[in-house]
């Protein structure tokens, strides 16, 4: 269960613009990433996000680079989940191995707007904003495995037993 | 029903008679490359906790994204990575300087028909081009690949883009990949395989090939495959790093879509800032002042793309206020180039030769934008702030529109140069 402050942002939001090339060769610690999240779509975001906000966008979101920054300057900047009608692959994936979850809702993502609040039950995968309440698909136990283990590295390290 | 490319690769290394599309699959990738981005991968391998990487000899390593280092951190990123190499036996290292990673697995005979290569880069899919399996992941992902060899994927669904007719020079691959990416759009192909075919299509070169496998990422594909033919059986004749089993499609595959384009009917095509799919004839834009013109990348940086931009800039000079940025995808392509003179062309022309390698692309190194300039680009990406400042614009065009455009130091038709 998670219950957030919404961003909201439009269709085809690009990992340029979540984290920017000119960071993508910089050695960086996700603290530090979090402090450019988003520099180049929303200059505002990175200093008044917090812990538990959620992201609501358009279409495709994620698309561009494989940069996994992208994915963890908005988990290492609180963001709790990021719903979306879809997502762009790389970064879908990205995203589950940083331990942030991605929801694919099919509707109602046009509804909801900067400031709202959204409460998301990842269990019984619903989503529920003002008075509505969106259902959204449950992930495939392989995926759900690693988002709960915390990211890809802890999973492989529980399933290896190297942890 | 028979199976698509996808279906059957996937179905092949899973050790499956069949796979279905949606059906996830473990799998050992054949090839896995990753560049610049080994320094950061190497750091997430050491906190898993296995020593040796497993399988050395599928790993590729190809430093080109900020080479030579500009800054002190990608030096130390750089000498880390030598080390890292060194040490876990990874000897399909390729130093700075010998090229884009996209156009260095190709030459030396990594991208093989049938084989399945996964980069910890998005243009992983210029490798459809040869008929291989080929997409991105992340770079945690690249890291549990070292430790494991092994990785799960989804069988996609599958678009065919038959592309009919011929294109007329000075039209080429990336007009037409850029028309495909307007019309469907920056998700219209997300998370599918693409089959390019049609006689568009078998006409074409590799390198004209390898130009829209690269770019299907754009329209958010997996991966981009093209039939290997006569072509890329001798191109990989000297090169092949081992046998190969070519994989086609079957005739009864079913697709989700097949979408038709006719290439004759094609003009030069230019995307406009700030998306991939903001794609219009060049005309429109035509007279759109800018100050950097960028010939090269994973894209276009072939000899075709060289000697077609050669044509226009030959005997003349580029505009005053415009600095033309040539930079070819590898040493064996700037050594054709050398010879065949087109060095010669560009530089008296008043080009800026830079060295092999990413460059100006990606904005983390050479040739970024000031605010308020204006680039005209044979990249693939055109995203706000890609190239240095967000208040900058990029354009993305064929090679001759890039030389038109230098030449006239606003956004050119070349088909005013045929
Ligand atoms: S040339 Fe550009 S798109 Fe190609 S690999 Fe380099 S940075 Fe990426």
């Amino acid at each position: 269960m998670s219950k957030g402050r919404v961003w909201k942002y439009g269709d085809d939001v690009n990992t340029d613009v979540i984290f920017p090339g000119k960071y993508t060769y910089q050695p960086m610690e996700p603290a530090e990433m979090a402090e450019h999240a988003l520099e180049d779509l929303d200059p505002g975001f990175a200093g008044s996000v917090k812990p538990g906000d959620i992201i609501v966008a358009g279409k495709n979101f994620g698309c561009g680079s494989s940069r996994e920054q992208a994915a963890t300057c908005l988990k290492a900047a609180g963001v709790a989940a990021i719903v979306a009608p879809s997502f762009s692959r790389i970064f879908f994936r990205n995203a589950i191995n940083s331990g942030l979850p991605v929801i694919e809702l099919a509707q109602g993502t046009d509804k909801i707007e900067t400031g709202d609040e959204v409460e998301i039950n990842f269990e019984a995968g619903t989503l529920r904003h003002k008075d509505s309440e969106y259902r959204f698909p449950a992930l495939p136990p392989e995926v759900l495995a690693i988002l709960e283990d915390g990211g890809l590295i802890p999973h492989v390290k529980k399933v290896l037993g190297t942890g | 029903m028979g199976m698509t490319f996808a279906q059957k690769v996937l179905a092949d290394k899973a050790g499956l008679d069949r796979v279905d599309v949606g059906q996830i699959v473990e799998i050992e990738p054949d090839i896995c490359l990753s560049h610049d981005n080994t320094a950061a991968i190497a750091k997430t391998f050491a906190k898993i906790g296995v020593k040796r990487v497993k399988n050395p000899e599928r790993f590729v390593v190809v430093l080109d994204h900020t080479v030579p280092a500009s800054i002190e951190k990608y030096a130390q990123s750089h000498k880390e990575i030598r080390a890292f190499v060194a040490e876990q036996g990874i000897h399909r290292f390729f130093d700075a300087g010998v090229g884009i990673c996209h156009q260095v697995l190709p030459e030396k005979g990594f991208a093989l028909p049938g084989r399945l290569i996964l980069g910890s880069d998005s243009h992983t899919t210029t490798y459809g081009a040869f008929g291989a399996f080929a997409a991105g992941v992340g770079r945690s992902e690249m890291a549990v690949l070292y430790a494991t060899s092994k990785i799960w994927l989804k069988t996609p669904a599958t678009f065919r883009i038959v592309v009919d007719g011929r294109l007329a020079e000075p039209v080429t691959a990336k007009d037409l990949i850029l028309k495909i990416i307007g019309d469907i759009g920056a998700d219209g192909a997300l998370y599918r395989s693409v089959e390019y075919a049609g006689d568009a299509v078998d006409a074409m070169s590799l390198a004209s090939r390898m130009v829209l496998s690269n770019m299907a990422i754009e329209m958010g594909a997996k991966n981009g495959y093209c039939a290997p033919d006569a072509k890329t059986f001798s191109f990989l004749e000297q090169r092949a790093e081992t046998d190969y089993v070519p994989v086609f499609p079957d005739p009864d595959a079913d697709y989700e879509q097949t979408l038709h384009f006719d290439a004759s009917a094609l003009g030069p095509q230019v995307a406009k800032p700030h998306t991939v799919d903001h794609v219009s004839p060049v005309e429109t834009v035509a007279g759109t002042p800018v100050q950097q013109a960028l010939l090269g990348t994973c894209t276009n940086g072939r000899m075709e793309d060289l000697r077609l931009a050669a044509k226009i800039l030959e005997g003349r000079k580029i505009a005053a206020g415009v600095r033309l940025l040539v930079l070819p995808a590898s040493q064996e392509i700037l050594l054709d180039a050398l010879r065949e003179g087109l060095i010669d062309t560009f530089v008296k022309a008043g080009a800026m030769l830079l060295n092999p390698g990413c460059g100006p692309c990606l904005g983390a190194h050479q040739g970024v934008l000031a605010p308020g300039e204006a680039c005209i680009s044979t990249a693939n990406r055109n995203f706000k702030g890609r190239m240095g400042s967000p208040d900058a614009e990029i354009y993305l065009g064929s090679p001759a529109t890039v030389a038109a455009s230098a030449v006239t130091g606003v956004i050119t038709d070349p088909r005013e140069f045929f």
